[in-house]
C-alpha cells in the first residue's frame, strides 16, 4: 500500500473534523467584541488540522472570563476552581497521557490565585498546553487590576493608580524553566493559530501569554501592538532562524552591545548584525523577555523558547513499567503478603 | 520456676527465676535520637512472630532532633503485648527503658509502682542532670524507691562488645539501642533471628555498621544472660488468636494497603495527589513504593494542587485519592466541593492531629470530625467514614473507595495519629471477602447524560477517550439531566436536595449498626474513631463486673447507618468519649434528639481505658 492510500484508509477510519465539529451547543457568551472569540475559533481550527481524534482531547479551565471556555468546545471539558485549571489539568494528563489536554486561563487565575500551580507546572513538563487569555484585568468581578496590570493604571480598586510591579508572564516561564514560551495576541488570528499548532507539536507544557483585549474593562490596552497602524512599529516577530527586523518599512533591527540589546536603523546597520532568533537558546529568550521593559523598544511575539525535556508523565510511566518488569503486576495477594507474616493454626500459634 | 546459669566468667553461677505473666507493657525511651521507635518496632515484629496480641503507641516529639539530653526532646515508643486479645496500647507500663535522666524524667509517672526501670547509667552524669532538670541525681535519692531498678551502663558495656569493629566510641555508641533490645529480648524470652535477619537486610551494604549492631544486640543479650544484675525472666504465651496468616501494620500502612486494593479490585488505576504532612505522610511513601500495581504518587506542590490533581486524575478514568491532616484538610476544602459539584469518585484521608491551626502535629486528635461533615460552603453533603484500629485503616480507605466509585462522591475517611502510627497484628483477608467495587461507567453513548441518575441516584461515569460521550462538567449548577450550566432558581433547588438525598441514601448501602454487649442496657458507650480499643477494654472490664453496659461505635458518621437512632433509644444512658468538644455528642444530639453525656479529653493523649471505666461507674451509680 502507498503511503496515499495508508492514508485515505485511516482517513476513512477516522471520521475527518472540522472546526464546526468542535463547537459545543451551548451559546457563548462572551463580551460582543471580546478577544476570547478569536481563541476559541482558532483552537476549534487548529485541532481537526492536526488530526486527534474528539475524544482524546480535554480543556481545563480555573475561573475568569476566559475560563468558560471548555463549556463551548464539543471535547471534554472541565470547569474547574479559581486558579486551580494547571493542577487539575496536570492530574488528568498523568494519570491519562493519551489525552491532548488544553488549559484555558487568564492572567489573575493563572498568575494571581493560581500562580504557585503556574510554576512547579512549567518545571515538572505536564505535556499541557496552557493558553493565558492576558487582558491586564479582572474583568469576571468587573474590573480590578491583576497580577498584569500596568503600574499606574486606574482601575475600580486603583483608583489613583496601581502601586504593584507587574508580573512579567515570559520571565516566570522562563525562570520556572518551561520548555515552551511563546506570546500571541487575539488581533493576530493567523499567528495564533500558528502559535497554537507549534504547542501542539511540542512535548512538554506548553505556554503561551495571549494579549487579549477586553472591550468593556480594559479597551485598547494592546492597541499599541495590535491595531494595523501602529503594529509594525511596535511589534518584532521572532522566527527560528532569522534576524530580528521590525518597523512598517522592515527598516530597523535588534542587536546586541554586550549584554544589552539595542535598536538600530538598517541604514547604519546590515541584517548580518542583529540578533538572529535562536528559540533554542535560554540565555536569549531571556534577553528578550526583558527587551520592551524600555521605552523604544519592540515587544517580542511568537516562540521566546522551544526546547525538549523529557516529560513528568514519560518518566513516571517509565518507573511504572520498570517496577511492573522487576517486581511483577501487583496483585492483591502480593501486596498483603509484601511483610513478614506468621500462621497461626486453629486457635493456636 | 529457677534454672541455674552459668556466668560469663564461667566460674560463678546465677540463678534465674522464670515467670509466667498474662500481659505486659513496655515503654521505650530515650533521645530523639537514640533510635527508640527503631528498638520498639524490633521489639513490635519479634513480638508478633512470637504469637502474642499487641498494640503500640510511638509518642514522639515534633523535632527531629530536638537538643540531646532535653525533656522535649525525648522520643517513646510503647508496646502492650498479651496472650489476651487486646485492645489498646495500654494505659500505664510495667517496664521502662530510660536510656537518659530526661526518659526518665517524662515517663516515670506512668509507670506503673513496683515496675521495672532499666537504666542506662553512663548518661545520668551532672550534664545530662541539669538537663532534664533534676537537681539531685535519682540514682541517689529515694525517688525511684518503689521500682525495681536495672542500672546498665548500656553506652560503655556497648563500646566493649564493639571494640574490634574499627568504629570510633561515637560510631559505637550508636548501636546502644541495639543493646538495650537485646536486653529486653532475653528479659522477656523472645528470639533474635527476625532482628538479626533485618539488621543484615537493612544494613547489608554496610558491613561494619551490620556487625557492630549485631554484636551490640547479642552483648545485650548475654549480659541478661550471665550477669547477676537480671534474675527474672518473663514469658508471655501466645494469645489465642482465630486462626490464619497474620502481619503486623501500622494505620497507615493499612490505609496506603486499603487503597490499593481497592484499585486492583474495581479494576481502575490508582493515583494520589498529596503534599507531605505530619501524621500522613507516610501514606504517600507508602504508596509510591507501589508502582508495580500501576499506582501512580504525584507529590504536589501545595494541599490544593494535591487535592486538584486527584479530581483531575479522576476525571481521566483513575480511583483517586489525597491524603492529608486537619491544616491540609482547610486548603482542600473548596476543590472538596467541586468534586462533589462534578459528581466525581475521590477519596480525601484527613488523618486527624491535634489543632486548630498547626496545633499538636505530632498528637492524636478527632476534632475535625465538624470539618469533614459540615465544613464546606453551600450545601455539600459528603460521605464520611472512621477508621478504628491500626488494621481497621485497610477497611475503611476500602468501603471509602467502594462508596466513592458506587455513588460518584468525594468521600471523607477520617483516621487520627494514634491509628497512623500505632499497630497491630492484622488478620489477612483473602481477596475473595472483599465486598466487590462496582464502577458506573457510562455504556450508551447514544443515550448518555451526564447527569442522569440511576436507581441510586448517581450519574454515569464517562472518561475522556471514550468516544460519543464527550461532555462538560464544572462547579457552577447543572442542569438535572443534560449536566449544562444553569441558573435556574427550580433547577436549583432540585440539584441542592437532588445531592443530599443522593448521600443519605448511602445508609442503605452500609453495614447495620452493631453493639457490642446487650441490646438493651443501662449505659451505651458510643465511640468513633480511634478510641474504640480504649472503650472496648473498659467495656469488657465493665461487663466482667456485670455492668449493664455496651459498647457501640461508629464507623459510618454521614449518613450514620439506619438503625442508630433506633439502637441509642434503647440505652438509659448515652456516654460519649471524644477526642474533640464532644463533636459526635452534637451530631447525634442534633439528628436524634438524644441526651448523651459528652466526656471529652483534649490533651493529645488518647483516651485510657480506666478514664473511660472511671467516668461510666460514676454514671452507673446515679442510675
Amino acid at each position: 500500500m502507498s503511503n496515499e492510500e495508508k492514508n485515505t484508509a485511516i482517513n476513512d477510519q477516522i471520521k475527518v473534523l472540522t472546526a464546526k465539529d468542535l463547537a459545543s451547543d451551548q451559546d457563548v457568551r462572551w463580551c460582543p467584541g471580546c478577544g476570547d472569540y478569536s481563541m476559541l475559533s482558532q483552537l476549534q481550527r487548529t485541532l481537526p488540522e492536526v488530526g486527534v481524534k474528539k475524544e482524546d482531547i480535554a480543556v481545563v479551565a480555573g475561573i475568569g472570563c476566559s475560563s468558560r471556555f471548555p463549556y463551548y468546545m464539543s471535547t471534554y471539558g472541565f470547569h474547574g476552581i479559581h486558579g486551580r485549571a494547571l493542577a487539575i489539568a496536570s492530574g488528568l494528563k498523568v494519570g491519562h497521557p493519551n489525552l491532548t489536554v488544553w488549559v484555558a486561563t487568564g492572567d489573575g487565575d493563572c498568575l494571581s490565585i493560581g500562580g504557585n500551580h503556574f510554576i512547579h507546572a512549567l518545571r515538572r513538563n505536564v505535556d499541557i498546553n496552557v493558553m493565558m487569555f492576558n487582558n491586564q484585568i479582572y474583568a469576571l468581578t468587573k474590573g480590578q487590576y491583576s497580577p498584569t496590570s500596568l503600574h499606574g493604571q486606574k482601575t475600580k480598586t486603583s483608583p489613583n493608580g496601581v502601586i504593584d510591579h507587574p508580573f512579567n508572564p515570559m520571565l516566570i516561564a522562563l525562570g520556572a524553566e518551561g520548555t515552551f514560551v511563546a506570546r500571541s495576541m487575539d488581533r493576530d488570528p493567523k499567528h495564533l493559530k500558528e502559535m497554537m499548532l507549534a504547542m501542539y507539536h511540542h512535548k512538554g507544557t506548553s505556554f503561551i501569554d495571549v494579549l487579549q483585549n477586553c472591550v468593556i474593562f480594559n479597551d485598547g490596552a494592546f492597541d499599541l501592538y495590535t491595531s494595523k497602524e501602529t503594529r509594525d512599529e511596535n511589534v518584532v516577530y521572532l522566527q527560528h532562524g532569522k534576524p530580528l527586523v521590525f518597523g512598517k518599512e522592515r527598516d530597523k533591527g535588534l542587536r546586541l552591545d554586550g549584554f544589552r540589546t539595542q535598536v538600530v536603523s538598517l541604514k547604519d546597520y546590515s541584517e548580518n548584525d542583529l540578533i538572529v532568533h535562536d528559540n533554542k537558546s535560554k540565555e536569549l529568550a531571556f534577553i528578550l523577555a526583558h527587551m520592551n521593559d524600555q521605552p523604544g523598544f519592540p515587544l517580542p511575539v511568537g516562540i521566546f523558547l522551544d526546547i525538549e525535556r523529557t516529560t513528568y508523565e514519560e518518566e513516571l510511566g517509565q518507573q511504572v513499567q520498570t517496577a511492573i518488569n522487576k517486581q511483577g503486576a501487583g496483585t492483591i495477594h502480593s501486596l498483603l503478603y509484601d511483610a513478614q507474616t506468621w500462621e497461626i493454626e486453629n486457635g493456636k500459634n | 520456676m529457677a534454672t541455674t546459669v552459668e556466668t560469663a566468667d564461667g566460674r560463678k553461677t546465677k540463678s534465674v527465676q522464670f515467670v509466667e505473666v498474662d500481659d505486659v507493657t513496655i515503654r521505650f525511651a530515650g533521645d530523639s535520637g537514640d533510635g527508640m521507635q527503631l528498638t520498639g518496632t524490633q521489639f513490635t515484629s519479634t513480638t508478633a512472630q512470637v504469637g502474642n496480641d499487641l498494640s503500640t503507641f510511638p509518642d514522639y516529639p515534633s523535632e527531629i532532633r530536638a537538643p540531646s539530653g532535653t525533656l522535649y526532646g525525648v522520643s517513646g515508643f510503647q508496646i502492650h503485648f498479651s496472650s489476651r486479645a487486646i485492645h489498646t496500647p495500654g494505659d500505664r507500663f510495667d517496664t521502662l527503658v530510660a536510656m537518659n535522666p530526661a526518659a526518665l524524667k517524662v515517663n516515670l509517672k506512668l509507670l506503673h509502682e513496683g515496675g521495672s526501670i532499666i537504666l542506662n547509667t553512663d548518661s545520668f552524669d551532672a550534664k545530662n542532670l541539669k538537663l532534664a532538670k533534676y537537681e539531685v541525681n535519682p540514682l541517689e535519692d529515694d525517688t525511684l524507691r518503689s521500682y525495681k531498678v536495672y542500672q546498665v551502663p548500656i553506652t560503655s558495656l556497648t563500646t566493649k562488645a564493639l571494640e574490634e569493629t574499627g568504629l570510633s566510641p561515637k560510631e559505637m555508641a550508636r548501636s546502644k539501642n541495639f543493646f538495650a533490645l537485646g536486653m529486653l529480648y532475653w528479659m522477656y524470652n523472645r528470639p533474635m533471628e527476625a532482628t538479626l535477619e533485618w539488621i543484615n537486610e537493612k544494613f547489608g551494604k554496610n558491613p561494619t555498621v551490620a556487625k557492630a549492631n549485631e554484636l551490640a544486640l547479642k552483648a545485650g543479650y548475654s549480659f541478661g544472660n550471665m550477669t547477676e544484675v537480671f534474675s527474672v525472666q518473663y514469658n508471655v504465651r501466645p494469645a489465642q488468636l482465630p486462626a490464619g496468616t497474620y502481619r503486623n501494620v501500622t494505620g497507615n500502612e493499612a490505609t496506603a494497603l486499603g487503597m490499593v486494593a481497592a484499585c486492583v479490585k474495581a479494576g481502575l488505576p490508582g493515583f494520589l495527589g498529596s503534599y507531605p504532612i505530619t501524621p500522613a505522610t507516610e501514606i504517600l511513601q507508602e504508596l509510591s513504593r507501589r508502582k508495580n500495581f500501576g499506582f501512580k504518587t504525584f507529590q504536589a506542590e501545595d494541599e490544593i494542587a494535591g487535592v486538584c490533581t486527584a479530581i483531575g486524575a479522576a476525571f481521566g478514568g483513575s480511583l483517586a485519592y489525597t491524603t492529608t491532616s486537619g491544616p491540609g484538610m482547610a486548603l482542600k476544602t473548596e476543590a472538596i466541593g467541586l468534586a462533589l459539584m462534578v459528581e466525581l469518585p475521590l477519596v480525601i484521608i484527613n488523618v486527624q492531629r491535634g489543632g486548630p491551626s498547626t496545633g499538636l502535629p505530632t498528637k492524636p486528635e478527632q476534632s475535625d470530625l465538624f470539618q469533614a461533615v459540615l465544613g464546606r460552603n453551600g450545601e455539600a453533603p459528603v460521605p464520611v467514614v472512621a477508621a478504628c484500629s491500626p488494621a481497621g485503616c485497610f477497611y475503611g480507605a476500602f468501603e471509602a473507595s467502594r462508596i466513592a466509585l458506587k455513588y460518584m462522591t468525594p468521600v471523607i475517611l477520617l483516621t487520627d495519629g494514634y491509628l497512623a502510627n500505632g499497630s497491630e497484628p492484622w488478620l489477612l483477608p483473602e481477596e475473595s471477602d472483599l465486598p466487590d467495587i462496582s464502577v458506573p461507567f457510562a455504556t450508551d453513548p447514544e443515550t448518555f447524560q451526564p447527569y442522569e441518575r440511576d436507581d441510586h441516584n448517581s450519574r454515569p461515569w464517562a472518561v475522556p477517550g471514550m468516544a460519543g460521550f464527550e461532555h462538560r462538567i464544572g462547579g457552577l449548577e447543572k442542569q438535572h439531566i443534560t449536566g449544562n450550566v444553569s441558573h435556574d432558581p427550580m433547577n436549583h433547588q432540585f440539584m441542592v436536595e437532588m445531592r443530599a438525598k443522593k448521600v443519605a441514601g448511602i445508609a442503605d448501602d452500609i453495614a447495620e449498626q452493631t453493639v457490642y454487649g446487650p441490646a438493651e442496657a443501662d449505659l451505651a458507650i458510643v465511640g468513633w474513631g480511634g478510641s474504640y480499643g480504649a472503650i472496648r477494654t473498659a467495656v469488657e472490664r465493665l461487663q466482667a463486673e456485670n455492668k449493664s453496659v455496651a459498647h457501640i461505635h461508629v464507623k459510618h458518621l454521614n449518613p450514620f447507618p439506619r438503625n442508630l437512632g433506633e439502637m441509642l433509644g434503647r440505652y438509659k444512658q448515652l456516654l460519649i468519649p471524644e477526642m474533640n468538644l464532644g463533636q459526635l455528642a452534637f451530631l447525634l444530639r442534633a439528628t436524634y434528639l438524644v441526651e448523651p453525656i459528652s466526656f471529652t479529653k483534649v490533651q493529645g493523649l488518647p483516651f485510657t481505658p480506666s478514664e473511660i471505666e472511671q467516668k461510666a461507674n460514676e454514671i452507673l451509680n446515679t442510675l
